[in-house]
């Protein structure tokens, strides 16, 4: 545990001596969320779109630096340092997950704020369940981007997952056409991708509409957080060939 | 170290290689570019896989959980954060290993990295963090040190203030393990390892390799010594 916070807080120190990416990441979904806003003035279409894009951010976000990060760390030795040190590998993923998801958490709170108040969204349902499915919805990103990690080895590779397993999931989500109406066989992968739980599960939290099935969206997304965390831990090895 | 066999892919990098080292010496593990010194290293440390023989250390196998306290290890390329101070660097790297605030002080002085403390990493020069490199290894007094080439591109005064500082290290009883592929510098180790194409040419002094091959300087030396070795199959 102690260690945990020790990475957490060495992840944030990192992040706080970057101010741009601070900047970043915090106002960029912001300034996104205005814009959909702004380009459906006239229609109701933004009381859907605009939570489906508070679930966006926080998961592509925290894919993107988890991924670059965790790159980073395999390429410049820290990784095999900290592997030759008492630190167990639960405790590394658990330190990135814990700093990422409190920013994702300080990204999402600014984020809606501006949908509410600047962009009028409504809210009718509850804030804590909001943003518990945002942090979930950011540590599925974290998860992902700890896997993807793994099986890229350079920094323009890293990059690449993110169109391979991020646009896919935006696509099949329902965003552009609602699941229902999409030929049966991506309507079944749609229905098991985790980013559609994440929108559905945000929308209901938004929309106040909470009911058994929000509930296991969430579970679909944990399991999926949990297979992706076991993937990227047996490739965080102490032993490399 | 017995009998070890280390392949990477179909390449056979460390062939047959056997020896043993006592504590309180500084060995130098001499080689050229590519004679698997870092594999070599990376196996005492236990984050090599070996294809057969067995590494061990202080009376454990390679890598045993109970030697990750015991072992200091610095890579190659010096892994420090870059965008994290001297300080923060050193600071993470103790609390992992479960030392106090106050080791993180001692191994700064060590390091002569005292005034640089609250610089960031990305701002020093290459023998710069290399020292913050060697400070992380340093952490927590470990029985042995493994340093993989720590003096490679710095100038010849810094160097010496390192391998000055090895030397009192040795002094207080820790065994250092030093690869270089500078032939130079093994004169200044007790005793040195000589690597070549994956097999160990020598375990000696340095005083014996001058010795024996009668070369005036340590690269004539080396160079007379694979032509022996190349004489008796």
């Amino acid at each position: 545990m102690k260690r945990t916070l020790a990475t957490a807080g060495r992840v944030l120190a990192q992040v706080r001596h970057d101010p741009r990416t601070i900047a970043l990441m915090l106002i960029v979904p912001s300034l996104l969320i205005g814009l959909i806003a702004w380009i459906f003035t006239d229609t109701p279409a933004f009381s859907r779109i605009g939570p489906a894009m508070i679930a966006l951010f926080p998961f592509v976000v925290m894919f993107l630096v988890t991924s670059i990060a965790t790159l980073r760390e395999r390429r410049s030795g820290t990784l095999e340092r900290l592997l030759s040190m008492p630190l167990a590998k639960g405790e590394f993923i658990f330190g990135y997950a814990l700093a990422f998801t409190l920013v994702a958490i300080l990204q999402t709170m600014i984020a809606v704020s501006f949908a509410i108040w600047v962009c009028g969204l409504e809210i009718e349902g509850s804030f804590w369940l909001l943003f518990a499915v945002a942090a979930l919805d950011a540590l599925l990103g974290i998860s992902l981007g700890l896997m993807a990690s793994a099986f890229a080895r350079t920094e323009f590779q890293v990059v690449q997952f993110m169109p391979a397993l991020v646009i896919p999931q935006f696509l099949l989500s329902g965003i552009i056409l609602t699941r229902e109406q999409l030929p049966g066989a991506l309507e079944a992968i749609g229905d098991w991708l985790p980013l559609s739980h994440a929108i559905d599960a945000l929308s209901d939290a938004a929309a106040g509409t909470v009911d058994s099935a929000t509930a296991s969206s969430m579970l679909v997304i944990a399991a999926w957080i949990a297979a992706a965390l076991i993937v990227g831990s047996l490739t965080l090895r102490r032993r490399t060939a | 170290m017995q009998r070890l066999d280390v392949r990477r892919g179909r390449a056979l990098v460390l062939d047959h290689v056997e020896f043993q080292l006592a504590p309180g010496r500084i060995i130098g593990l001499l080689g050229p570019s590519g004679s698997g010194k870092s594999t070599l290293l990376r196996s005492i440390v236990g984050n090599q896989v070996i294809s057969s023989g067995t590494v061990s250390v202080l009376g454990k196998p390679a890598g045993h959980k109970s030697l990750r306290n015991r072992v200091g290890y610095m890579t190659q390329a010096a892994s420090v954060y870059d965008d994290l101070s001297v300080r923060q660097n050193i600071a993470y790297f103790a609390k992992i290993l479960g030392q106090p605030p106050a080791e993180v002080d001692r191994v700064l002085e060590a390091t002569d990295l005292a005034d640089q403390a609250s610089r960031l990493a990305m701002g020093l020069s290459g023998g710069q963090r290399n020292r913050v490199s060697l400070a992380i290894a340093l952490l927590g007094s470990p029985e042995i040190v493994i340093l993989d080439e720590p003096t490679v591109g710095l100038d010849p005064v810094l160097r010496a203030d390192l391998w000055a500082m090895f030397s009192q290290l040795a002094a207080t009883g820790l065994c250092l393990v030093v690869s270089s592929h500078v032939m130079d510098e093994a004169m200044r180790c007790d005793e040195i390892l000589l690597l070549r194409e994956g097999k160990l040419l020598g375990q000696m002094s340095p005083a014996a390799l001058m010795e024996s091959t009668g070369a005036d300087n340590p690269e004539n030396a080396f160079v007379a010594l694979i032509a022996a070795k190349g004489n008796q199959p």
